[in-house]
């Protein structure tokens, strides 16, 4: 069975949840022959006498600090190297047989220390300290930590041979998955880590702090799924002492760890941040060290119970004093958390009901976004009608109905409602009275929506125009060949339009002359709308990205990519820009820079443009739902269930939030106000 | 206008906009003022025995447009690790990251030849050129370090890469604002309100660096995109600097001073007055229009 088979078996156990089973070869690796090799050295290199315990059999090594062991190298006549297993900070660690059962297949873990330092007097200290490290580890006895069998030195480099754990680490288990862990099994987990922290920390003569905890240090084994501890701090005593400016954290270390403090409460801080990392997903290598106390692991993952939660954030607390002040009361928690979450139901926000304070039901589904303006809310409808409603009571206050669907969101200007249809038809249309004022034919179906600037309407069109034309009588300013259907909307900026095309292209054309002034090719379609601040604009393509283009020469500065057609326009509110994307998250990026800031998972495609008001921004996903969400955080504030995908982006205006569903249904809601 | 505009289109009504007078300059003369002045210094310090900084500066002024625009590439490394190691970490650094930003920026630039940038984002091949650099850090010998700021200038623009502690500092109207922000540990105390700033100065763990390159195969660089207003400056620094002369004092030295480059002299004069505890280096541009 190869680690990646393990690794996947693994994962199909926490996919089902059942009871941990045994791998059915688990004791198979590696495939030895059945032969046993020959005890002693390959025939080529002289043998050292036995009682050397100095250089042997490292053949060519030459005391060279940056070659591997190769399969077959015969450490102290006795540990006939197999396999290499990882890379560690100073060293490798290898498979190896022990020569001396030569019945058996007796694997043990050869880990090498190489020691960077020249100078032969530091090194020798380093040595020292290493073997008395060593020898700490050789009395302990626990089932969670490796056996240690053999400790020797030869060349310049240290050798610990210890049991052999077949198994999964955490960190490579995470590098497998794309959803966090189920709690159950980090509860698990972390009770055993307890269980052998507490161990180590009562140790006598004097307790012994892991200081190393983190993911990849906690392995499952495939035996029995205990978590055994690996690479027990060894590394640390061989760093050598830097002056000057220093360089810290791996992300898990307590805070104290800077002011050279270690002591047992500093475990309990790391299994915090490594139970963090497994319930999040959030790295903190790739975060500013004790930030976890800012990114509650709820904010991440709403399944895990606020009681795990409470746990793991005393753990992480960023006095010593305020932590648990040992493993065992941690463990005690833990238990009461493994105790609480069985039989719990997923967890639901508590404020998720919502009360519309009107609904309105057409003939067909809403993929337009409404627009409001002066207490009136205007939408299109698939049963090719735009509707004018009454904005705080949903009554209708006229109707116009055209010869096809209307996916176009509805502009309004001056009296006028502007909106495209399918019928290949581009309407202008009075707000009071919803008689029409002109039209302007295309040679396409209209789902791009018209923008005013200037006095002028623009819109794309499937004929792969953009029309630019005089709000007052519809008369042309101007077209330009958009290459490919046109569904994402020209927006004015200064003296630019700007939008994205089905050729892949976001163009920006002068608003007077309609000549092309940048184009910037994406490598798929373009249906986003984009937005335009800090002199960029922003747009998203379906080759997955959002992109942030200079506008004054169409330069990309930065992309971010998802896992999903980007269809959703973004939004900017101050330095902040919110998209959705087909991968099911809502989006929060750094506008400058492109960096992460938050996610929100849905169960669908976010294609509804995100709306942001008082800093709560409201979007709608493929998963039936409209949610509320803290702009800041990406917390759910609430969510509201409609009959069907939301597509359409919502509307904010009077403190309601407007959104269409595909279930036929705009509906109002109360926004966060008054809350 | 756009830099591409500006560099490979003739204008069709020459001089429309003409660059501001220097005082002084003949008006025939005005042709010849640079759109962009680079002055740098570095200096060792007076208790370091080795310099661990390493710096590139590269500005070209393409006049085949008018006004000319300028392109320039500032670079700024402070080796970390002590011995030998860190000078080797800074300037490896520093010579990896721009070759690719000479390689994958400025020739498809200066070539117009932008479309072969692989339509890549400007600043994905900045971080990527840092991550090029962090893997060439990690393979010398020692367990040395390095931090980064590598800035590219075109047309209006400043484009950034960081990590570490070296700053970038946009300067204009009289102020000075920090565009990068340290990655070390006391910063992030500062942010969490753990310290005061004042503290800070005298934290025994003020080197401290949570983030540099040759740490960690996988490497996050900050990206940072700043506008230039005309007359602004940039300045890059090492903490030589920062650590012991104040941003105000930067700014009056950067204004009093008759020309970039004794304005980067005194600031280091300034520095060695101070104490000299580090080395010290400073990268000054003036956008003149």
């Amino acid at each position: 069975m190869s680690a990646n088979d393990r690794k996947r078996s693994l994962l199909d156990r926490l996919k089902s949840a059942e009871p941990p089973q045994k791998p059915a070869d688990e004791t198979a690796q590696p495939p030895g022959e059945s032969a046993p090799p020959p005890a002693g050295p390959p025939s080529d290199v002289p043998p050292a006498p036995p009682e050397d315990r100095g250089p042997s059999v490292v053949p060519d090594s030459g005391g060279r600090d940056d070659e591997f062991l190769s399969t077959g190298d015969v450490l102290q006549q006795r540990y006939e190297i197999r396999k290499f297993l990882s890379k560690g900070g100073m060293g490798a660690v290898y498979l190896a047989k022990d020569l001396r059962f030569p019945t058996v297949e007796k694997l043990v873990a050869v880990k090498e220390m190489i020691s960077a330092i020249r100078d032969s007097v530091t090194s020798r200290i380093s040595l020292e300290t290493f073997q008395r490290e060593a020898t700490i580890l050789a009395s302990l006895s626990h089932v969670a930590i490796p056996k240690v069998f053999d400790y020797f030195h030869q060349e310049r480099r240290v050798y610990l041979v210890i049991e052999y754990i077949q198994g999964t680490d955490l960190e490579s288990l995470l590098a497998e998955i794309d959803y966090p862990l189920p709690q159950d099994n980090v509860v698990n987990w972390a009770i055993q880590t307890c269980e052998v922290l507490n161990y180590l920390h009562n140790h006598k003569p004097s307790p012994i702090v892991f200081r190393d905890m983190k993911p990849s240090n906690i392995m499952i084994r495939d035996e029995d799924q205990r978590v055994v501890l690996i690479d027990f701090g060894i590394a640390k005593v061989f760093q050598s002492g830097r002056r000057g400016t220093m360089i810290g954290t791996e992300g898990y270390s307590p805070p104290e760890q800077y002011r050279g403090i270690a002591e047992p409460r500093g475990d309990v801080y790391a299994l915090g941040a490594t139970l963090h990392h497994l319930l999040t997903r959030r790295d903190p290598r790739k975060e500013p060290p004790f930030t976890f106390q800012e990114h509650p692991i709820r904010d991440f993952n709403p399944s895990v119970t606020p009681e795990m939660e409470a746990v793991v954030m005393r753990a992480l607390a960023y006095e010593a004093e305020d932590r648990y002040p040992s493993a065992e009361e941690m463990r005690r928690d833990l238990l009461a958390v493994l105790g609480t979450s069985q039989g719990t139901a997923p967890t639901r926000p508590s404020r998720e009901e919502r009360t519309p304070v009107w609904s309105f039901v057409c003939q067909h589904e809403i993929r337009s976004s409404p627009q409001v303006f002066e207490n009136a809310v205007y939408f299109g409808s698939y049963d090719k009608s735009m509707y004018c409603l009454e904005a705080s009571t949903g009554e209708e206050r006229w109707r116009y109905a055209t010869d096809g669907g209307i996916v176009s969101s509805p502009c309004v200007w001056n009296e006028t409602v502007f909106f495209g249809s399918e019928d290949q038809i581009l309407y202008a249309v009075y707000t009071r009275t919803g008689r029409i004022v002109w039209t302007c034919p295309t040679d396409g179906k209209i789902r791009s929506s018209p923008k005013e600037g200037y006095d002028h309407v623009f819109f794309g069109s499937d004929d792969h125009r953009v029309y630019a034309l005089s709000a007052k009588s519809g008369q042309e300013l101007w077209r330009f060949d958009g290459g490919g259907p046109v569904r994402s909307s020209p927006v004015v900026s200064g003296e630019l339009v700007i939008f994205g095309s089905d050729d892949g292209n976001v163009y920006a054309v002068d608003v007077q002359s309609g000549e092309m002034r940048w184009k910037y090719q994406t490598d798929r379609a373009v249906q986003s709308t984009p937005t335009m601040a800090h002199d960029m604009a922003y747009v998203g393509s379906t080759d997955f990205s959002l992109y942030a283009l200079d506008l004054d020469n169409g330069w990309p500065v930065w992309r971010f990519r998802t896992k999903g057609r980007v269809i959703s326009s973004p939004w900017v509110s101050g330095n902040v820009i919110y998209f959705g994307s087909n991968d099911h998250h809502l989006y929060a990026l750094d506008a400058r820079t492109g960096t992460l800031l938050w996610k929100y998972a849905t169960k669908g495609s976010v294609v509804s443009s995100p709306r942001v008001s008082n800093g709560t921004v409201y979007v709608g996903s493929a998963d039936c739902h409209l949610y509320s969400l803290d702009g800041e955080t990406g917390n759910l504030r609430w969510r509201f269930p409609t009959g069907g995908p939301i597509t359409a982006s919502p509307a904010i205006g009077a403190g309601l939030v407007y959104v269409g569903s595909t279930d036929h249904t705009v509906y109002a809601l109360p926004t966060e106000q008054g809350d | 206008m756009g830099i591409r505009n500006k560099l490979f289109r003739r204008e069709k009504e020459n001089g429309s906009e003409r660059p501001p007078t220097r005082e002084g300059s003949p008006p025939d003369r005005l042709q010849c003022a640079s759109p962009l002045d680079v002055a740098q210094a570095t200096d060792i310090g007076r208790t370091r025995e080795i310099n661990e900084d390493a710096f590139l500066t590269l500005k070209a002024v393409v006049g085949t447009s008018d006004p000319p625009s300028p392109l320039a590439l500032l670079i700024v490394a402070d080796g970390l690790g002590g011995h030998a190691g860190g000078r080797e970490a800074s300037t490896t650094a520093v010579r990896v990251a721009a070759r690719a930003l000479i390689t994958e920026l400025l020739l498809p630039i200066l070539m117009n030849e932008t479309r072969e940038m692989g339509r890549r984002p400007i600043q994905e091949i900045i971080t990527e050129a840092i991550i090029s650099a962090n893997q060439s850090v990690s393979q010398i010998e020692s367990d040395a370090g390095t931090t980064l700021t590598a800035v590219l200038v075109a047309d209006h623009s400043a484009y950034a890469g960081h990590v570490g502690d070296t700053r970038l500092y946009y300067v204009t109207d009289g102020k000075a604002t920090q565009i990068t922000k340290d990655h070390s540990l006391v910063s992030r105390l500062v942010e969490l309100g753990e310290i005061s700033p004042k503290e800070a100065q005298s934290h025994p763990q003020r080197n401290f660096l949570y983030r540099a390159l040759g740490q960690d195969p996988e490497l996050e660089v900050d990206a940072h995109l700043q506008r230039l207003a005309e007359g602004s400056y940039l300045l890059l620094c090492s903490d030589g600097l920062w650590g012991s002369v104040s941003d105000q004092e930067m700014l009056e030295v950067i204004y009093e001073a008759p020309s970039l480059q004794e304005a980067c002299n005194r600031l280091i004069d300034l520095a060695n007055e101070r104490g000299g505890d580090d080395n010290t280096t400073v990268v000054l541009a003036r956008i003149n229009y």
